[in-house]
């Protein structure tokens, strides 16, 4: 079932916390609603289920379900399934109680009989890997159990769409993992038209069809995780994605300088603020033509894929962080207090006015 | 390492106070008033009980109580139920109002109604000409003890409802359950214990009312008597066989409750351990 946002708009009291939205979601994907607390995602997640309901003024601004106008339909006829942050489970139910509600409360004429509810909720169980743990209550399950039995609830009504708030935030990193690609496989099997909402961008990014930005109550960027990542529109977008380094400076004759660095650049005469990812900054001990900006290495991560390094300089406001991959560490061999030479690889800019990305690559 | 404040001459002091005092102040007047009621022997203790005044007491007062609690058990939940699920201009101002009945002394309570409710009271003198009496016959009794009684259940849901939130009730509706279902499937379930609890001590305070209910009552043996007048009347009549007979059933129904209520507290302990 495809989702159409049509000029939605919420003010709580003065404060406005969406602006007026459109956004297509097109059926069978999996979109991320990704930006920082208060910016509005919740509420329009809320909004699509009718947990809460879009202003009416000025202008009244619309939902459809496919072709279903839905604006106005009460939250419990909307055919969704909603999994909530801190799961929401019926605490004096069983799991198996919890998973059933949905099928139990239909009208009597719809309602399954007896058997298919129990064949029903065994099925979603064990889809859900807890046939086991059909008569243990919440309270007795780990957070990661919790989770699941509560998209096992939702999925039991086969809805139309499928919403999920912040729905691995309250986990441990490692649970986290398992169930971000356990849904994404789900996701994959069953086909259903969900959105999901998280502040945490990589989770965005590695969960999504389609990831979109929002601040201030604004959407910001609508695009695949590849693009939003290559191809930022704006400053919000790549600084919300990622680890961001500063350069600030006078630019003179192509020359780029700040305090005893200098960096050769093509942009006009006048101040200029570059932005680098962490992986953009290359390490040597020895400086350019093109490039002097020395450093010293303050502090060193070694956990991960890559290596972090903290770097300071008397030409830095704030210290830089580079990632190193191991192999580079080891043949440099890095230690703190050490002096050495940053090489952007790439860097971009975004002057204010044009809000748009200038994007400079240094093959080094 | 001892913990600060353990040092075992402050445990025991404290420990041969608490038990001191309670048995002074708790026990001992207990103990007297059930000495007193048998003093004369079983059958004088139950020829006193079995009087008819002091049965139609019994029967007023249990009567009252159980017209009582569920209304207030209705208020209590629908009152609850507004001031945590919904937020208007003035919510905070109702829950400082729930608490009038509290705040009062119950003479005064019993005063107001009077003067409302009296044959020369503002809307009493309307129902006068009418033909409805309210103050000085057992509407009256209800009325007052309503009052007096009505914050308990809401002042129990209240808090734990605030703490429980809304979030189940909302995963029960997108499920498409509606209000009702909720309602009786989600929300009750959830406050059933605190529920009771007010109940309880509705129930105690409603059986126990003396302040605001001799003001509207007349004290008409036979009539308008709860047991609480009732033995009040005895005693000024030296009669205090009788008057403690009645002080012991009144114990007695106050055990009762304590023992509930200790029972629900057990409950609901273990239940928290099994969770």
């Amino acid at each position: 079932m495809s989702i159409r946002l049509d000029n939605i708009a919420k003010h709580f009291g003065a404060t406005q916390a969406l602006e007026p939205i459109n956004l297509d979601i097109q059926e069978g994907e999996l979109v991320g609603l990704l930006g920082p607390s208060g910016s509005g995602k919740t509420t329009l997640l809320r909004i699509i289920a009718g947990l809460e309901t879009a202003d009416h003024s000025p202008t009244p601004g619309r939902i459809l379900f496919g072709e279903r106008d839905v604006t106005h339909v009460h939250v419990r006829d909307r055919r969704i399934g909603f999994v909530f942050q801190h799961y929401a489970l019926f605490r004096h139910m069983s799991v198996y109680d919890n998973v059933a509600f949905g099928l139990t409360v239909m009208p009597r004429a719809k309602r399954p009989s007896a058997q298919d509810i129990r064949a029903r909720v065994y099925r979603l169980l064990e889809m859900v890997k807890l046939e086991a743990f059909a008569n243990r209550y919440p309270a007795q399950l780990s957070g990661g159990q919790q989770q699941r039995v509560s998209l096992a609830r939702a999925l039991a009504v086969e809805p139309d769409v499928l919403l999920l708030d912040e729905p691995f935030g309250a986990l441990d990193a490692k649970v986290r993992q398992e169930l971000r690609r356990w849904l994404r496989h789900l996701h994959e099997e069953f086909n259903f038209t969900s959105v999901f909402v998280t502040h945490d961008q990589e989770e965005a990014l590695e969960l999504s069809d389609r990831v979109v930005v929002m601040s201030n109550g604004r959407i910001e960027q609508i695009d695949t995780p590849e693009t939003l990542y290559r191809a930022p529109q704006n400053r919000f977008v790549f600084e919300f994605l990622g680890d961001v380094n500063y350069l600030e400076g006078k630019v003179h004759n192509g020359t780029l300088t700040c305090g005893d660095a200098h960096l050769a650049v093509d942009l006009p005469d006048g101040d200029a603020e570059l932005l680098l990812r962490p992986h953009e900054i290359r390490l040597a001990e020895q400086p350019t033509p093109e490039s002097h900006l020395p450093v010293t290495i303050t502090a060193i991560s070694p956990v991960g894929a890559e290596v972090r390094v903290e770097l300071e300089a008397d030409w830095l406001a704030e210290p830089w962080l580079a990632t190193v991959r191991h192999a580079d560490f080891n043949r440099l061999a890095l230690r703190r207090g050490q002096r050495l030479y940053a090489h952007p690889r790439h860097w971009r800019r975004f002057p204010e006015a044009t809000e748009n990305a200038e994007v400079q690559t240094h093959l080094a | 390492m001892r913990r600060i404040g353990d040092a075992p001459l402050v445990r025991r002091l404290l420990i041969a106070a608490a038990v001191g005092l309670s048995g002074l102040f708790l026990l001992l007047p207990l103990v007297a008033i059930f000495a007193q009621a048998f003093s004369q022997g079983v059958s004088v203790f139950w020829s006193n009980v079995s009087d008819f005044y002091t049965l139609h007491a019994i029967g007023l007062t249990l009567g009252i109580a159980l017209l009582t609690i569920p209304v207030c058990l209705v208020f209590g939940v629908a009152l609850a139920w507004l001031v945590t699920r919904f937020s208007f201009p003035g919510r905070r101002l109702l829950q400082t109002l729930i608490d009038i009945p509290f705040a009062v002394s119950p003479v005064v309570a019993g005063l107001i109604y009077l003067l409302l409710y009296g044959r020369n009271g503002w809307i009493g003198s309307w129902l006068n000409s009418h033909d409805i009496q309210l103050m000085f016959a057992w509407p009256g009794i209800l009325m007052v003890t309503i009052f007096v009684t009505c914050p308990f259940v809401a002042r129990e849901l209240i808090p734990l409802m605030q703490a429980q939130g809304s979030r189940e009730e909302e995963a029960a509706v997108t499920l498409g359950a509606s209000g009702w279902t909720t309602f009786r499937r989600v929300t009750l379930p959830n406050i059933r214990w605190a529920l009771l609890y007010g109940i309880i001590l509705t129930n105690a305070r409603a059986v126990g009312e003396f302040g605001a209910v001799s003001v509207v009552s007349g004290a008409i043996r036979g009539q308008t008597n709860t047991l609480p007048l009732h033995l009040e009347q005895l005693y000024q009549d030296y009669n205090a066989v009788g008057a403690f007979a009645c002080a012991a059933l009144l114990a007695l129904i106050a055990l009762l409750t304590l023992a509930a209520k200790a029972g629900l507290e057990w409950r609901a302990s273990r239940r928290e351990a099994f969770a």
